[in-house]
């Protein structure tokens, strides 16, 4: 993710860092949530990133 | 802080004994073309240590050794006599990239990391190893550490403007994101010195053996080398891509020993800051090199599996010490208080 942005939790504080460009978790595992990190390989995660189409009637 | 200023190290051998006397006389010393009879360079301490100091002339300076040397035409032919076996010996340990790898450089390299032929040493640290072995594991790696990021910052000149781009971004971040006190060769200086190592660039070299060296050596020969550039961005793509998760390992190992921040957050800085580093790098940096530029894709794919080699051997190197007994240092480290 890249460009002005800002992170809260469920609780509404900012995680902060001063990263311009941060990777976020899309696996679950990672033990610095929401960010990435690097878990994803240890677990064999494998998931396509692009929005699957809606199923035909 | 003041710039980097090194003593020359101890020579170990022929060639680095004739290339010191040379650099301290002065650019006027006859500097004759060696001969290089090694079996296996990467092993080679006389070797290594001779190509490492012809190569700090570019990043460093060196106490009684005139700056004019860098650029001395007598100094880069005396160089170019150790770089090529030593060139000749990485290749040997690379099998050549496959065609069909070539068609997704992203995908290849994922793929060549998850075959990472080392040991695994940073599980071992974080689960049975000594303190005195995190120490000594320190210490090498300074080697790198001290000037993270230096010798791929070499490739900005000479990437297309896609892969340039990508690089910055990982770059900028790695020297600080414009504040000095965050740079991570900073960072690791303040890990070394919160654990009572002198952080002095340059101040362990007598210390680090031929493997250590040969690390360093390959990524500055790649750096220096245009020709390289392939290479060079395939090693920092492999690099970020083998670094989130191991440098977890290690801040857990000196949690394990009782540090806290101040020692550990060299590391955790890493492990959140090369999961965006390696996604940038793989495909960002060298996917989009290999778009722009198809005949270095093999290179990039040889940058990453020399790095992975070499990386395997200094591991080797430290694991087969420890299990005889022995230090993995050319020498013990002095007693650090605890």
């Amino acid at each position: 993710m890249r460009g002005d942005f800002a992170i809260q939790d469920q609780d509404g504080n900012e995680l902060g860092g001063e990263r311009r460009t941060i990777a976020l978790c899309r696996c679950g595992k990672s033990r610095i949530r929401p960010l990435c990190d690097g878990t994803h390989k240890l677990i064999g995660f494998k998931a396509p990133s692009a929005r699957e189409p809606w199923p035909a009637d | 802080m003041a710039g980097r200023l090194i003593d020359l190290p101890s020579p170990r051998g022929p060639l680095s004994e004739e290339l010191f006397a040379a650099l301290e006389e002065g650019p006027q010393a006859r500097l004759g073309i060696p001969a290089v009879h090694s079996p296996d360079p990467l092993a080679d301490e006389d070797l290594q240590l001779a190509l490492y100091v012809a190569y700090e002339l570019h990043y460093t300076a060196i106490r009684g050794v005139d700056e004019r040397w860098e650029w001395s035409p007598a100094l880069l032919a005396f160089r170019s006599e150790l770089e090529l076996p030593f060139e000749a010996a990485v290749a040997e340990l690379v099998p050549p990239a496959e065609a069909a790898e070539l068609e997704s450089v992203g995908d290849a390299l994922q793929r060549i990391v998850a075959e990472d032929p080392g040991p695994p040493l940073s599980r071992y640290m974080e689960i049975q190893g000594t303190r005195e072995q995190m120490l000594e594991q320190i210490v090498h790696r300074s080697a790198y550490q001290l000037k993270e990021a230096d010798p791929h910052s070499w490739a900005i000149p000479r990437l297309p403007p896609g892969p340039k781009a990508a690089l910055l971004e990982v770059q900028f971040d790695e020297y600080g994101g414009g504040s000095a006190e965050r740079m991570h060769s900073v960072l690791f200086a303040r890990t070394m010195a919160a654990l009572g190592l002198d952080p002095t660039y340059g101040r362990h070299i007598d210390l680090w053996p031929a493997s250590t060296l040969a690390a360093v050596n390959l990524v500055t020969g790649f750096g220096l080398h245009r020709r390289r550039r392939g290479a060079l961005v395939g090693h920092l793509a492999a690099f970020e891509m083998t670094s989130s998760i191991p440098n977890r390992r290690y801040g857990n190992a000196l949690r394990r020993f009782g540090f806290g921040p101040e020692v550990t957050h060299f590391y955790d800085e890493h492990v959140e800051a090369d999961a965006v580093h390696e996604n940038i790098a793989a495909w960002d940096l060298a996917g989009g090199l290999a778009a722009a530029e198809p005949e270095v894709a093999a290179d990039i794919l040889f940058g990453a599996r020399a790095l992975l080699q070499v990386e395997a051997r200094w591991a080797r190197h430290l694991m087969e010490a420890w299990e005889a007994g022995e230090t993995s240092l050319r020498a013990p480290l002095a007693p650090v208080p605890a």
